[in-house]
């Protein structure tokens, strides 16, 4: 089944530059294994479509349940040179965890 | 056990914040961050225009208002509030709180040196892009050494009362009085990376403590009484992050998570002056109310080079804004869009970049964004980019016409057209340390 990534993950984002970082973090350490198979760094690019211009870089930190995302290339020039209203990337985080993951019931218990 | 707080995430953070934390419980401490990367150039500038300024100016009156209370409570402030001009701001603290001791570390500026680095063979490299400095040398505005920990150490075993410093990283803020009081030695990496991250946490203020959280958000108690971040920090590298009891606010594991995911890279590899620390090797415990206790810690040795913070005058920009209202909404600032740019290009001015954004539909989250086929309002938001100054003016003019002459609803223009702003931009590079010689003073 197909659910949000909301309904297993919170997340925080920032800026460095023109990359955008993500913070995606499990409620449950038992469903990181969970976005670790299903949020990988193409699924995040392509989720983002034309807004990430650069590539998507993950990392893994199983001690928080947690994965970092790098988005290079998101923030219009990031800093002092973007137009966007977000230029720090600050709502990003939200974004993501608006995506749909493929899950088995069975792995929500 | 000491106990160090910070109070100012950033040079605007709340005034309250370092007042309420040295009244309402006890800390050792008095960490206060007032530097972005933006801010240096910002505060160059005012010392260019008056010799005596290119410090936080918040910070001298801040420590007035709570001289007395430091003085009673014997609580240390550590405060990167020198941006380009340390000494003027010691001197103002002195002035303005003559009780209290006050040291100053100087040697990040490098602002007059950059010549000297390029002579001796240093490129100076923009680390993004590879571009050499000479690209850019004509336009600098300012220039600094990110520095460690150490050096404010320093000043505090000087027995200042105030160490203020220019560009330090935030993290040395709270390692300092680690390394003061504890006696840490420079290789003791894993200790050295336990403080950095302590202050990675609470570098952000209100952060860390229920602010921009994600996790229940709606039922974080008593916001508008926000308690600011509290490291009690022990000798081995442990440390708890709290805050003063009857404040608002939270500090649980979820919050704590979310704080140290925020602004990082490689979680393994967390470079600083000081040390590189490891954020995968980091265990968190709820221990109690509002507490969470931080354990674990590893860290490897400093990096050889510093980063230089350098920036530079890239052009201009102007962003401005019209709203219209339902219905057709969205198709009302798509056509004013269309007819901005049409009389753009019609009077010839050329931009580096034209960027449009419907406000209220996919501003933020832009193609992800949730439609919405009938948006109440949407304010349209063009903003232009460039390196003529009188392009960037005449686009200012091009707006609030269109509430006559464009699509119908066109309203929201009353603050005027809007101003074209200098875009400063920033040269991250790198520099030997050994290049870089800071250097303790009391203030006299």
């Amino acid at each position: 089944m197909k659910i949000p990534l909301s309904r297993l993950a919170h997340a925080r984002s920032g800026d460095k530059g023109d990359t955008s970082n993500i913070g995606i973090i499990a409620f449950n350490a038992r469903h990181y294994p969970l976005l670790v198979r299903e949020v990988t760094a193409e699924r995040v690019k392509h989720f983002f479509t034309e807004m990430v211009k650069g590539k998507v870089e993950r990392y893994e930190l199983p001690n928080l349940g947690a994965l970092n995302f790098l988005l290079h290339e998101a923030l219009g020039g990031g800093g002092t040179l973007s137009l966007r209203i977000d230029a720090q990337g600050k709502t990003l985080g939200a974004a993501l965890l608006r995506m749909e993951i493929e899950v088995a019931e069975e792995e929500l218990n | 056990m000491i106990r160090i707080a910070n109070g100012q995430g950033f040079w605007g953070d709340w005034l309250e914040a370092p007042v309420r934390l040295v009244e309402q419980g006890p800390i050792d401490y008095l960490a206060l961050d007032y530097l972005a990367e933006i801010t240096m150039s910002i505060l160059q500038k005012q010392k260019e225009a008056d010799p005596n300024l290119g410090y936080a100016r918040d910070f001298p009156p801040l420590i007035a208002r709570i001289e007395r209370r430091l003085r009673e409570r014997e609580v240390k402030v550590v405060a990167n509030a020198g941006g380009v001009n340390p000494i003027s701001c010691a001197r103002e603290v002195r002035r303005l709180a003559p009780s209290l001791k006050v040291a100053v570390v100087t040697g990040d500026d490098v602002f007059g040196r950059l010549d000297e680095f390029l002579a001796a063979g240093h490129a100076i490299k923009n680390m993004d892009t590879g571009e050499p400095l000479s690209t850019i040398r004509d336009r600098i505005l300012s220039a600094n050494a990110y520095i460690g920990a150490f050096p404010l150490a320093e000043a505090l075993g000087a027995g200042a009362d105030v160490v203020v410093v220019g560009r330090c990283t935030d993290t040395a803020l709270s390692l300092a009085p680690m390394i003061h009081r504890f006696g840490w030695k420079l290789e003791e990496w894993d200790k050295l990376a336990a403080g950095t991250i302590a202050g990675h946490i609470v570098e952000c203020g209100a952060q860390c403590t229920g602010g921009n959280c994600q996790v229940d958000w709606q039922n974080i108690p008593d916001m508008a009484n926000i308690g600011y971040p509290i490291i009690e920090a022990d000798h081995d590298g442990r440390f708890s992050i709290t805050k003063h009891e009857g404040t608002g606010g939270r500090v649980s594991v979820d919050v704590i998570k979310e704080q140290l995911l925020y602004e990082l890279g490689d979680p393994k590899s967390y470079i600083t002056p000081d040390c590189v620390a490891d954020f995968t090797s980091i265990e968190l415990k709820d221990s109690g109310p509002d507490r969470v206790q931080v354990s674990g810690i590893r860290g490897a040795a400093r990096p050889e080079m510093l980063k230089l913070s350098i920036a530079y005058s890239y052009g201009w920009k102007a962003i401005g804004t019209l709203v219209y209202s339902a219905p057709q909404a969205l198709e009302k600032a798509k056509a004013a869009d269309r007819i901005v740019r049409e009389r753009l290009s019609q009077i010839g001015l050329k931009f580096e970049e034209i960027y449009t954004e419907f406000f209220g539909v996919n501003a933020c989250h832009g193609p992800v964004a949730v439609s919405n086929p009938d948006p109440p309002e949407v304010q349209l938001r063009i903003g232009v980019r460039g390196q003529d100054r009188k392009a960037v003016d005449r686009f200012t003019r091009e707006l609030i016409p269109l509430v006559l002459s464009g699509p119908p609803t066109g309203t929201g223009f009353g603050d005027g057209r809007p101003p074209a702003r200098e875009v400063v931009a920033y040269w991250p590079a790198l520099i030997p340390r050994e290049l870089i010689r800071t250097s303790v003073q009391v203030v006299e």
